[in-house]
């Protein structure tokens, strides 16, 4: 039932479907390790999705396209910048607000593209490497969208934790009165920390449009950049943990997939929610081993420097 | 300044109502049909062929009708409010395009007898009250024997949406199709528990493909699945519209939903003051599931295809058609006989060599 090659087919759809969870929580992590909470991830998700698409099939380049997409995410990430961390309003609103607008945005500039499609970016072939069993295409046969992932990652984690950046942004994020007494520039930190947040979604919503399912359709983020918010908090604001939560979402959405394929007689609506169960399991575990405080403790304040 | 103030709002006021007086005027002479949509329009399945629908009422009538639609509306509490929201905005005609907006729809056609409502999909009707639906198990009918004729593992992959009747008798429908020229095939069924969800379905499809199906069938409605099957080098079958784009080398056709001649049909007996409660449930004959042309496969089998096109389409050939045995091995409809549409639209079993559970049964 479970040979080599499902195996290894099995094991490169899990990386793939993780990928796009990664890039858009490691955003919001950097984001909201600077002390912002941007509930927009699903509305720059989909405008980049929407933009990246629109300019890779008008250019044809899909270098173009993945740029555009991060531009949008950023320009979008800026809207609740200016709203959230410039005029202080309430973040939560702010940023719900944001995804609103976004998937509007996004429908509106994708329209004309409706049941188009392009060619979506290729694969990796590593004459030899590429056709090792099992392995083989999960670790060189993926598209670049999932090395730039894994990339990301490793400067993100690195960043923050070793980087005067990543100390100051740290900083930031844990108590801004004091960031602000040592003369740091607080609001234009998070407004970047936010950029970033909103270039890394932009480049989520290109992995979806322009390699994964490489067309465009209203919606098509389908309520991802909600999970990418959640793997955050499951990966109690840790890069490393972010990686071990995508995968694990990732993991668990494509074998429910399998299961049903090998008419178990499991209900299918158990097993859709399964990823979800195992997340809330994992954040019980997790809080229950007390790595659940890892909180920036001025999350979610606005910053006000006269008050 | 305040005097300013309450001035420029006593103006706005004024030009408020005099704006509310002449589009009223106009609405007089221009019928208001209105259209709830599940999806965005822009889903290129179920709600796009849909909103088409609507475009060629447009067109057919001109500057006699103005149309609006809401998309995106979910069913529960938000779709009462919706259709409540167009009721109350003039609409004389308002279709609901979605199983789960029928209890709404009831609701607000019980508050606004005047206004007339048509559910999609629904079986519970009233005096302004109408339900219409495609027979679209006629189409996967023909499905089931292109792949079982196509298919060289003897395996089609069948990706679902909800176990709902309509989603369950196209699986039979396809297996009874398939049955008729192989009966040894199976088919591995995947439900995505979503509508749309196009990653998910390309992963659904790319994990019925791992496990060894060559055709794929969807009753989701991105073209995910589609391009999933095209990258993969094998086959698969559109659902809702011309899925050809898509996958120029995997389609071998499309059920495509052509909403339009009701939609007009619907309009104009409006507009003549016929207007009556029906259910309607239309198929190939009516021109309502058509099928796009078939491609991607040798001439002997899209002869065969179109062969039963033409006798699903007379009447001669019925997918639902005795003997038909379920799961357990019992007759349920005997030689000669064929399932009484009630029982298609409650239909929640299995016919036998279906090797899995319908699920939460």
């Amino acid at each position: 039932m479970l040979d080599a090659a499902i195996l290894g087919a099995v094991l490169a759809s899990i990386v793939a479907a993780a990928t796009t969870l990664l890039l858009a929580s490691l955003g919001e992590l950097v984001a909201e390790r600077a002390g912002t909470l941007n509930l927009g991830v699903e509305g720059m998700m989909i405008v980049g999705a929407a933009v990246g698409y629109a300019t890779a099939y008008g250019t044809g380049s899909l270098l173009l396209g993945t740029l555009a997409a991060i531009l949008a995410g950023m320009a979008l990430s800026l809207v609740f910048a200016g709203l959230a961390i410039w005029l202080a309003t309430n973040q939560v609103a702010s940023g719900l607000a944001t995804t609103i607008l976004g998937l509007g945005v996004a429908g509106l500039i994708g329209a004309p593209f409706v049941g188009t499609r392009l060619d979506g970016a290729p694969a990796l072939k590593v004459p030899g490497l590429t056709d090792l069993p099992v392995i083989g295409q999960m670790l060189f046969g993926q598209d670049a969208f999932v090395y730039a992932s894994l990339v990301l990652l490793a400067a993100v984690t690195y960043g923050l934790a070793r980087t005067r950046v990543g100390l100051v942004l740290r900083a930031v994020g844990e108590s801004h009165a004091a960031a602000h007494a040592l003369g740091h520039p607080v609001r234009r930190i998070r407004t970047l920390a936010v950029m970033f947040g909103g270039a890394c979604a932009g480049l989520a919503g290109a992995h979806l449009s322009l390699a994964y399912t490489p067309f465009w359709a209203s919606d098509m983020t389908a309520g991802r950049g909600w999970i990418a918010l959640a793997l955050v908090v499951f990966s109690a604001w840790k890069p490393l943990w972010l990686l071990a939560g995508a995968y694990l979402f990732g993991a668990v959405s494509i074998l429910q997939l399998h299961v049903q394929g090998f008419g178990l007689g499991i209900p299918s609506q158990l097993l859709s929610a399964l990823p979800y169960l195992a997340t809330i399991v994992a954040l019980v575990a997790i809080s229950a081993l007390k790595r659940g405080q890892g909180a920036p403790a001025s999350l979610g304040v606005p910053f006000v420097p006269d008050r | 300044m305040r005097k300013i103030i309450s001035m420029a709002v006593a103006i706005a006021a004024g030009l408020g109502l005099a704006g509310a007086a002449a589009t009223g005027a106009l609405a007089a002479e221009k019928l208001k049909v209105a259209w709830v949509y599940i999806g965005p329009v822009g889903d290129f399945g179920w709600t796009y062929q849909h909103d088409q629908g609507r475009k060629a009422v447009e067109k057919e009538f001109g500057d006699k009708v103005e149309t609006t639609y809401v998309e995106n509306v979910p069913e529960g509490p938000d779709a009462e409010r919706v259709i409540e929201q167009l009721a109350r905005a003039g609409n004389k005609l308002i279709f609901t395009t979605s199983f789960g907006y029928m209890e709404p729809t009831l609701k607000v056609a019980k508050r606004n007898p005047k206004v007339f409502f048509e559910h999609a999909t629904g079986y519970k009707r009233d005096k302004n009250v109408s339900t219409y639906n495609s027979k679209f198990h006629e189409g996967r009918y023909i499905l089931g024997q292109i792949a079982a004729k196509t298919s060289k593992t003897g395996t089609i992959g069948y990706i679902a949406s909800f176990p709902i009747p309509e989603v369950i008798s196209g699986i039979n429908a396809l297996m009874l199709g398939a049955q008729s020229v192989n009966p040894d095939i199976k088919v591995k069924i995947v439900w995505a528990n979503s509508w749309f969800d196009p990653a998910k379905e390309a992963d659904a499809a790319k994990a019925l493909i791992d496990q060894g199906a060559d055709v794929i069938s969807q009753h989701t409605d991105s073209p995910a699945a589609m391009q999933a099957a095209e990258q993969r080098g094998v086959k698969a079958f559109g659902q809702a519209s011309d899925m050809i784009n898509f996958g120029p080398h995997a389609q071998l056709t499309s059920i495509v939903d052509n909403w339009a001649p009701y939609y007009i049909e619907r309009v104009k007996e409006v507009m003549d003051g016929t207007w009556k409660s029906t259910d309607t449930w239309s198929g190939m004959k009516d021109g309502e599931v058509v099928m796009a042309p078939y491609t991607n496969m040798p001439d002997d089998v899209k002869a065969f295809a179109q062969a039963t096109e033409a006798k699903i389409k007379s009447g001669e050939l019925n997918p639902f058609k005795g003997p038909i045995y379920d799961q357990s091995g019992k007759l349920v409809v005997k030689e000669g006989d064929v399932l009484p549409d009630k029982d298609i639209l409650s239909m929640n079993w299995y016919v036998k060599g279906i090797d899995d559970k319908v699920p939460g049964k």
